[in-house]
């Protein structure tokens, strides 16, 4: 059933909305920009960054768009000289305890605070103080963080709880010292899904296999599936110089942009030198290259041999997760129709 | 204890309880509260045992270890019943004595009578003493009479009365409308209408509800929670049952921080001896009323007294805010409705229902009703815990009851409500106190810390201190309040230094402005009060350590020069007295000197010199 709509202001201008979305929701859909670190597509709302703070009529203070909702007849105003001023002060806190490396930064281009830093053209902060040591885990082939880059926006942590259910990582310590880790400090010991790198808005956590390999908007995106499993999820491949540098998947897929360890970071493959590219037939005991019409030949010589001989149950097929269920449903017709045995079964289930 | 099943055994029950408190027997009563422990109340305990028993008194004369009577500066406290004689900072020595004198032969002993620092007057009875003169002990009342581990006598003493009050003569409704009649403001801090909050979470839909008391006392300088948990737990789990009932919940937590190991023992106790009795549990007193309470320890985060984080660490979770709404009376304790009220809130509850809301609106003034207790701490000569009646002045807490300032010192000002709080000078010590004024005087009224200050204390220091309070307690969840304040702490400590600069000043209230605006919750929202409230009435101190590179209270030690004034010099030779180091040189009639390659900065020579000749 749909919900009824209601009806509301954003500075002065009236809309309709749901009456269970948010005001940051509605925002967005009569494209109104309310700038947002913390805020992430799936995640509960966090109310951290406090950029999206607006003024809502009749209420004494500045309400978090990103998890305030609306209500008819409410008044907002996203855009007045006070809060102008008051996001201003809270990006420039935020540089003030951000190491400007941008150049040698792997987000540069793509990161959310250096996005702000730009607009608001804060190059000469007021604030100058402590800024937190450089504290890098590396501990594996995957993820990188630099806690120096955090802005603890939570997205990781909420992605590694909400989404992944894994709960690797959480926040530490108290005051200016809180930072993004492991329990005890140990080694990060995860899936190794990458989740918390697609979800972090700047250059905190970054892959390792796409390091200094080229931006990601500085390469040719190309769309695929992921071949590793049935689940079919969408990747967008990175190419640089016709090579795979990198992968992400785009969050209106039907993963919604969530991927595991071998589709985030299983491409090295594609271009490693031992990648079986053609088939090989044994010949007087070394394996030589044939062409494919030989190798299917040969493999179905072989069959009828053994099916003569033998008879068809002395057969069986053994198919692949990696298949789609199409392929899985043809694999299942060739070895009952063509093999002639029911002798079929799935990696899956083993 | 027999459990009890009905109303009926329960006025039985009591009717045999109030008989055997015989109101003539001679009563010693030793604090064992925290404060009198510390300065030795077990031993006096002990020793009064012993003498007792050695002079065959022990059928006539009782022992009551209580919880705190307050006037903690004055522990171990010793009270004879039923006179009510006043004995204050009591030995094991004296033990003897007073046995021998007061209890046998009725004699005073005169050294252990309080005697007033300024009119050199002493007294002999508690109601007169002048620390509790001016208060009006309500909630409090109990704390000096009984035995916190004995549930018997908190019943003697009318004791969940209230309760059975409410659960038999009364519908939630008119519990709820009762608490809103009588004005009842949350006493954690906040200071929103208690019966208000109950409609709210009573309203809510879904189920369980859950009722969670706030223990986790963290202000600075503030005990009463404590004091309140430790001395009668029963008037606290009375509250929260009459509270249970009346928002439909049957399930309390008590948030109690565990750095209070005997609070946290008595309420255990408490708890044990309300199942046994049948006051907690399944079908209390036969009714279809149930409701148990649970404890929950917090690990010392002074932000888990924010509700949101409060509840995030019962549940298990890292103690962090989260944006209201929900509010917890819509989705509180494991996604539940919920409603959370402070320890001293639950504890005005039973009051209200026993004497009605009439009666306790009466006190105090047309928007803050009640009592409220404050915990006088810093330079004043009565410090402890006193309970006052809203729309007293600061001025009558300070000086008729704290008796001021010690050794004659200057008052410069009060410091209220804790790290959220502010200072409030002597010009406005003669506002009546309440939520509003205070909140319009820069200040807040907060849990009720109270920290007086006299000319030795810096107010940039001061707000240098709670700014580094509320850094190292600041979750770190949002900007303001994790960058913010350590922004706000730098410039203050460099100004403490004397390394300030003009422009400081403007991006501190720059800073506050917006911190205050911006934060998350209520900790970063008030965080930059202090500076604020400073700024204030203090910007001439502000402006002394920029501009002229001097601390006028003579306490950043980065702008003391560590130099004998030779005018004002009396040439007592008290410095190289005190001096650790031996880097005082002094000769009798001349003028002292202070050898700065020795000097190790300590103070003590500012602190002990008659004249304040160093500078």
């Amino acid at each position: 059933m749909e919900e009824k709509k209601i009806y509301l202001s954003i500075n002065g201008k009236e809309v309709a909305s749901a009456p269970s979305q948010t005001i940051l929701e509605v925002a967005r859909e009569n494209k109104v920009f309310i700038p947002t670190l913390c805020d992430c597509q799936n995640l509960s709302p966090f109310g951290a960054c406090r950029l999206c703070l607006v003024e809502v009529a009749g209420l004494p203070k500045l309400v978090p768009a990103c998890s305030t909702p609306v209500a008819a007849g409410m008044k907002i105003r996203t855009d007045s000289e006070k809060i102008d001023q008051y996001r201003r002060l809270i990006v420039e806190l935020l540089l003030s305890d951000h190491e400007p490396d941008c150049m040698f930064c792997e987000k540069a281009g793509d990161c959310l605070l250096q996005d702000l830093a730009y607009q608001y053209g804060l190059k000469n902060s007021r604030l100058k103080g402590e800024r937190r040591a450089a504290l890098i885990d590396d501990s594996n082939p995957f993820i990188e963080r630099d806690n120096s880059k955090c802005i603890l926006c939570g997205r990781c942590v909420r992605v590694c709880d909400e989404v992944q259910g894994v709960s690797a990582i959480g926040f530490i310590g108290r005051g200016f010292q809180t930072r993004i880790g492991t329990p005890f400090n140990r080694k990060l010991n995860c899936e190794f899904c990458g989740q918390c790198i697609a979800s972090c808005p700047v250059g905190a956590l970054t892959s390792k296999p796409a390091r200094r390999k080229g931006r990601k908007w500085q390469t040719r995106w190309v769309k695929t599936i992921c071949p590793y499993c049935g689940c079919g999820c969408n990747l967008t491949l990175h190419i640089k110089d016709n090579e795979i540098v990198g992968v992400h998947s785009d969050s209106s897929s039907p993963n919604e942009g969530y991927l595991c360890s071998k589709g985030r970071f299983g491409y090295e493959f594609v271009h490693h030198p031992d990648r079986l590219q053609f088939p090989l037939i044994r010949k007087g005991g070394q394996l030589v290259r044939a062409e494919w019409y030989e190798a299917l030949r040969l493999v179905a010589t072989k069959f009828q041999e053994i099916k003569s001989r033998h008879g068809n149950n002395t057969l069986a097929g053994l198919s692949s997760a990696k298949c789609t269920n199409e392929e899985n449903y043809l694999f299942q017709k060739f070895v009952r129709a063509v093999l002639g045995t029911n002798n079929v079964d799935h990696c899956a289930r083993l | 204890m027999k459990k009890i099943n009905s109303r009926e055994e329960f006025d039985q029950l009591k009717k045999e309880l109030e008989m055997l408190y015989n109101q003539n027997k001679k009563r010693i009563i030793v604090c064992k509260g925290t404060g009198c422990t510390a300065s030795g109340s077990v031993k006096v305990i002990e020793a009064f045992e012993q003498e007792i028993e050695r002079a065959g008194l022990s059928d006539t004369v009782e022992i009551k270890r209580t919880g705190c009577h307050g006037f903690c500066e004055k522990g171990p406290i010793v009270a004879i019943l039923p006179e009510d004689i006043f004995y204050q900072q009591v030995s094991v020595e004296d033990v003897p004595e007073i046995i021998e004198r007061t209890i046998r032969k009725g004699d005073l002993i005169d050294k252990l009578l309080y005697q007033d620092p300024k009119t050199k007057q002493k007294y002999v009875y508690t109601h007169d003493v002048p620390f509790y003169a001016k208060q009006k002990r309500i909630i409090f009342h109990h704390n000096g009479l009984i035995d916190p581990t004995r549930i018997e006598d908190y019943l003697g003493f009318g004791g969940y009365e209230a309760f059975v009050k409410a659960i038999f003569e009364m519908t939630p409704e008119e519990v709820i409308d009762e608490v809103k009649k009588s004005g009842l403001r949350g006493r954690g801090g906040g200071g929103f209408l208690t019966g208000l909050k109950w409609e709210f979470c009573s309203k809510a839909k879904g189920k369980p509800k859950y009722l969670i008391c706030n223990a986790d006392e963290g202000d600075p300088g503030a005990f009463m929670d404590r004091s309140l948990l430790e001395g009668n737990p029963h008037l606290v789990l009375e509250g929260m049952l009459i509270a249970g009932y009346a928002i439909g919940a049957h399930r309390g937590y008590i948030y109690v921080r565990a750095e209070y190991p005997l609070a946290i023992t008595n309420l255990k106790i408490a708890i044990a001896q309300g199942q046994e009795l049948g006051i907690l549990g399944q079908n209390i007193l036969g009714t279809d009323f149930s409701f148990d309470v649970m404890i929950k320890e917090g690990a010392g985060a002074f932000v888990c007294g924010e509700e949101t984080a409060l509840m995030a660490s019962i549940e298990g979770r890292r103690g962090m805010p989260r944006p209201r709404p929900p509010f917890p009376a819509v989705k509180g304790l494991w996604g539940k409705p919920s409603n959370i009220n402070n320890v001293e809130t639950f504890a005005n509850v039973p009051f209200i229902i026993t004497k009605g809301s009439q009666w306790y609106s009466e006190i105090g003034t047309e928007k803050s009703k009640g009592t409220k207790i404050f915990a006088l701490a810093g330079k004043v000569n009565n410090t402890g815990l006193v309970e006052v009646p809203m729309g007293i002045t600061l001025r009558e807490i300070i000086f008729d009851i704290g008796g001021g300032p010690p050794k004659g010192r200057k008052f410069k000002a009060v410091q209220l409500g804790g790290p959220s709080g502010g200072c409030i000078p002597e010009e406005h010590l003669d506002v009546p106190i309440d939520y509003d004024s205070l909140i319009s005087l820069g200040a807040i009224m907060g849990s009720g810390g109270m920290i007086v200050m006299d000319a030795a204390n810096c107010m940039v220091d001061v707000a240098r201190f709670f700014l580094e309070f509320i850094q190292n307690e600041s979750c770190g969840k949002c900007i303001p309040c994790r960058i913010g304040t350590k922004r706000m702490l730098e410039i203050v400590t460099r100004i403490t230094e004397g390394k300030g600069e003009e422009a400081d000043l403007e991006l501190l209230q720059e800073l506050a402005e917006g911190i205050k605006a911006t934060a998350l919750c209520g900790l970063g929202q008030t965080a930059p009060n202090p500076v604020l409230s400073t700024l204030r009435y203090f910007a001439d101190e502000y402006r002394a350590h920029i501009l002229e590179k001097r601390c006028p209270a003579h306490c950043c030690i980065a702008l003391i020069k560590f130099e004998v004034d030779v005018d004002l010099c009396k040439r007592c030779g008290l410095c190289k007295k005190v001096c650790p180091a031996g880097a005082v040189s002094w000769m009798p009639k001349t003028a002292a000197s202070i050898n700065k390659s020795l000097c190790i900065k300590c103070k003590t020579c500012i602190e002990n010199c008659p004249a304040q000749a160093i500078i």
